[in-house]
């Protein structure tokens, strides 16, 4: 089964990443749910790299690479823009971002709250997410 | 298309349909359609989700944005059919407690009139 996919760094091809995660998933009979959770946490990152890290510029590009072992899912998420502070992430407050009516920066607390472990990993070569997700 | 958006106005009521995937992109058509003038006009917005696919946080963040501008005008934002995914990413975040999430277009329209 084709496993990893690489897009150009634009909020469009957001849905072919779903897509892709959607297709790749479809045989694990995971719950709608669960299902749109997984596909959510992977697009949240996806969103923030192609956005954030890059600046939504077409000559860049991620990679989305999905594997799975013993019932965990891994994905392998790789771009070449800014590095993500981890250091520096806040957990949000919601009833002050409708407060103050701010509109980002709860994707990765979905993130969080989705997935069994989230890494973050740069080199002088590239970034690296890893999402870990136990399904069985 | 990935999204598509139509109003349908009732009285002091404006019923907005969501049809597709509320993502990073396609969100941006959702803050425009809020952020219209004229929709601070109603007392009322009805939001149907029966054929809202799929919300990532910017759709959310959408939302946020602009509901404590609705409440400090005492207009009403209602959601209603929405399917069990995509609730359950207001769930995930406490949304659901924070915003008015019905089951069916008759009780969003009963607490429309409370």
């Amino acid at each position: 089964m084709n496993n990893k996919i690489t897009v150009s760094c634009t909020k469009k091809n957001l849905k072919q990443i779903r897509d892709f995660v959607t297709v790749y998933l479809a045989g694990y009979k995971l719950s709608d749910i669960l299902m749109n959770q997984i596909v959510l946490a992977v697009d949240e990152i996806c969103a923030n790299l192609i956005i954030h890290a890059n600046q939504e510029d077409p000559s860049k590009f991620i990679s989305l690479g999905i594997t799975e072992k013993s019932g965990m899912l891994k994905f392998e998420i790789t771009d070449n823009g800014v590095a993500f502070r981890r250091s520096e992430y806040r957990e949000p407050n919601i009833e002050e971002h409708i407060r103050i009516g701010k509109k980002g920066g709860v994707g990765i607390a979905l993130v969080n709250r989705i997935m069994d472990r989230v890494e973050f990993e740069s080199d002088e070569r590239q970034n690296t997410c890893l999402l870990y997700k136990k399904i069985k | 298309m990935p999204m598509k958006i139509t109003n349908q106005i009732k009285d002091t009521t404006i019923i907005i349909t969501l049809d597709g995937e509320l993502d990073a992109s396609s969100s941006v058509m959702l803050d425009e359609a809020l952020s219209d003038p004229e929709i601070m006009t109603y007392s009322k917005i009805l939001v149907d989700c029966e054929n809202l696919n799929y919300i990532s946080s910017a759709g959310l963040g959408v939302f946020i944005s602009h509901l404590q501008r609705f409440e400090d005008a005492q207009i009403k934002l209602i959601f209603y059919n929405m399917q069990d995914k995509v609730r359950n990413v207001f769930e995930i975040l406490g949304l659901d407690l924070l915003m008015t999430i019905v089951s069916d277009y008759e009780e969003a329209m009963t607490i429309a009139d409370e």
